[in-house]
């Protein structure tokens, strides 16, 4: 079996190695498909569906599609930015993601495809949830309004022995993700600043240091989400 | 017969709120209220936010001077995460916050004389309401207009460069700022393309002020008699008594000039002031405990600044509260309108400021912030442009606010707007068969001396007209106008 195949993406051609996704064929060939709970070192499982795609004439997640050969493949129409404004309208009216005072402003994916997707008033009611902030620990807060339950947390914050920080606690529309106490009280420095910038929203916080960036400098106000990946 | 007269809403003012006059059977001003009718509730929904969401969040009260209170917000918590009061911060840390304070105060003041008070001097009170608006005044001296419009676009260039954008920025963080000025930064604002450059500014100041001293010297007797009365004030003092909008300690004066809060330190300010309610507003009643609800109310902003402050420490300045001062043989001076006159110096002041503090090298010092011991309670003060504005927050040990109290410098002013209101109707409408459409601008006149923010005071959201009732002794509804 050849070790590369070719398919295409609104009609682009796209070499891709057996075995990858379509989202990582179309990184590695300079078209963007937006992610949120995708990501490095966590099993792609298509939860979010922002990475939705039509191939044959099916929405299919591009985080878990194979690339096979052939592949007819479109991402960026009409029909399907409109889906996934959507879902990010979905993101922000079942949390309280207010912008203008949350730290991970200008850093923040959920915000940057909220600019992307153009969102200005969402379609959907807002839920009103309160759940509150836990700000127990000494160096991260978890502002639950905000957590889109991505998991991204949960997979990649361990410490050496490869216990996990995050856990998800409750089910069904109660369900969230927490910070085991005993063990938010020793994270270091280092791992606890990773749990933030791999918290693709503002839920997870790193206490205290609020705003010390400038804004203008803050990563999406300088460049928009996917532009370090397209290449046309 | 009786009747109650409705002024609804207030325009030309920052905020909704409306004024009922109750008029008797013989045709003379029984009573009178500035009702503020806005309610959003701040103080509660700051609540268990992290605490240096503050700055960022609390300022949101407001779109012309959120600067004010991203500051208070800032200087509050500079005490809880232990950098202390003043000179806790390091210089650069202070200095670009002075410089963002008198760039918002120089922005906020130009609005408030050019776009919303000029159309009264230039049209006269009982001009013609379609002509007495910015508008108008650009028809009628487009050199006043201009200048009033670049004055202020300069205020929001250096409020840009130092929090981060022109509204609701995030320069001040807890313990110091998170940028410093860059020499380009600098260069633009000190030698920017003319008219945008720190001595235009200064040039301008002085004229805007000529403007004023003209118009005062023609209408001697409107402006020294228009809701002139006797009062307290209160303010921020420099500790060597100089005027200092940033920081200071309280101190207030009588109507002789006596001080009656010496030069006492903000972090105590609950021991000194207490808020009363009553229930025809949603803004509080602050007095001078130790005077008492009746006598201990005072006035704040400009005119209350001069008449604290024994000095203004920058010279052209100096010069004109010199003259000021003389003018009421170094008495405070209690003629609202004048509250024009000393805005109009503090507007000099800041240029002046702003110009010197551009030139300090300091500003592109890299050691932004400074922390110390955390404490669970912080008082920030500083001078508002309408006046003096407390913020009070407490944290538990998570880092989450308990408590926030906000006195924001219009409520200050409730009692002496309430005054120069009753003053004013009394004064145009006491016995008059009619009231007129000049008579109900009369008693906006004497509101819009006072610059208040209605908005920041109940901490509203949304439009802000204000509107004026007139009843009868009966309280029905005789007339009622809304703008």
């Amino acid at each position: 079996m050849s070790e590369e195949i070719k398919f295409k993406i609104d009609g682009k051609e796209i070499i891709a190695k057996n075995g990858q996704t379509i989202v990582e064929a179309a990184r590695e060939n300079g078209v963007y498909i937006p992610t949120l709970c995708n990501f490095k070192g966590v099993k792609p499982k298509g939860s979010c569906r922002i990475c939705s795609v039509k191939v044959n004439n099916r929405f299919m997640t591009s985080c878990t599609t194979p690339a096979s050969p052939g592949m007819e493949v479109y991402s960026n129409t009409d029909e399907i930015s409109d889906l996934r404004k959507s879902i990010v309208e979905l993101l922000f009216v079942s949390g309280n993601h207010f912008c203008p005072a949350c730290e991970k402003s200008g850093n923040c994916e959920l915000q940057a495809l909220a600019y992307k997707y153009r969102m200005m008033v969402p379609r959907f009611p807002y839920s009103f949830k309160k759940k509150g902030v836990i700000a127990t620990g000494p160096k991260l807060l978890k502002e639950q309004d905000r957590c889109i339950l991505c998991q991204r947390c949960i997979k990649t914050i361990k410490d050496v022995e490869g216990r996990r920080y995050y856990a998800f606690r409750n089910r069904g529309n109660k369900l969230e993700v927490v910070m085991d106490e005993a063990m938010s009280k020793t994270i270091s420095d280092e791992l606890a600043k990773q749990a933030m910038d791999n918290c693709p929203v503002g839920s997870i916080i790193y206490k205290e240091i609020g705003f010390a960036e400038p804004i203008g400098t803050r990563k999406y106000d300088k460049k928009p989400i996917g532009s370090d990946i397209e290449t046309n | 017969m009786p009747k109650k007269i409705t002024i609804e809403p207030v325009t030309r003012v920052e905020g909704h709120g409306k004024v009922t006059i109750q008029i008797d059977d013989f045709g003379n001003v029984k009573d009178s209220r500035l009702h503020i009718v806005e309610f959003r509730g701040f103080e509660r929904f700051v609540q268990g936010r992290p605490y240096w969401e503050a700055p960022v969040l609390v300022q949101r009260l407001c779109g012309i001077c959120p600067v004010s209170h991203h500051l208070a917000a800032a200087k509050a918590l500079d005490v809880i995460v232990g950098a202390g009061t003043g000179n806790g911060l390091t210089a650069v840390g202070e200095k670009m916050r002075r410089l963002m304070h008198y760039g918002q105060f120089f922005q906020s003041h130009v609005l408030h004389f050019f776009h919303l008070s000029s159309p009264d001097f230039l049209f006269g009170i009982d001009g013609d309401p379609a002509l007495r608006n910015i508008i108008g005044v650009a028809q009628e001296n487009r050199e006043l207009a201009i200048q009033g419009v670049m004055m202020r676009k300069y205020g929001q260039e250096i409020i840009y460069h130092t929090a981060g954008k022109k509204i609701h920025g995030t320069g001040a963080i807890p313990g110091g700022i998170n940028k410093n000025l860059s020499l380009e930064e600098k260069e633009l604002l000190l030698n920017g393309a003319d008219p945008l450059n720190a001595d235009k500014m200064v040039e301008w100041s002085v004229a805007a002020l000529d403007f004023f001293k003209s118009y005062h010297a023609a209408n001697k007797d409107m402006v020294d008699t228009f809701a002139a009365y006797p009062s307290n004030h209160l303010s921020l003092v420099r500790e060597d008594g100089a005027l200092d909008i940033y920081h200071g300690v309280l101190r207030a004066v009588d109507n002789d000039g006596k001080i009656i809060l010496n030069d006492v330190d903000y972090q105590d300010y609950d021991k000194y002031i207490e808020e009363e309610v009553r229930n025809w507003s949603y803004m509080k009643f602050p007095y001078l405990k130790h005077i008492g609800k009746e006598k201990g109310w005072y006035r704040v902003g400009p005119l209350s600044r001069l008449n604290t402050c024994d000095f203004i420490p920058s010279p052209l300045a100096q010069k004109e509260f010199e003259l000021f001062k003389a003018y009421t043989n170094g008495k405070p001076n209690g003629m609202s309108l004048h509250y024009h006159w000393a805005r109009l110096i503090e507007v000099l002041h800041c240029a002046e400021m702003i110009r010197d503090l551009l030139k300090d090298p300091d500003l592109q010092n890299d050691d932004l912030v400074v922390k110390g011991e955390k404490l669970h309670k912080g008082v920030g003060v500083i001078e508002a442009p309408r006046g003096t504005l407390f913020h009070h927050y407490e944290i538990d040990d998570d880092d989450k606010i308990t408590l926030a109290n906000l006195i924001v410098s219009t409520t200050n002013n409730n009692q002496p707007m309430n005054t120069a209101v009753n003053l004013t109707a009394k004064a145009f409408m006491n016995g008059k068969p009619e009231i007129t459409e000049p008579m109900m601008n009369a008693v906006e006149v004497a509101i819009r001396a006072y610059d208040p923010c209605l908005s920041c005071a109940t901490h509203a959201l949304g439009q802000m007209p204000l509107e004026m009732t007139i009843v009868d002794g009966n309280n029905n509804i005789i007339d009622n106008k809304i703008k």
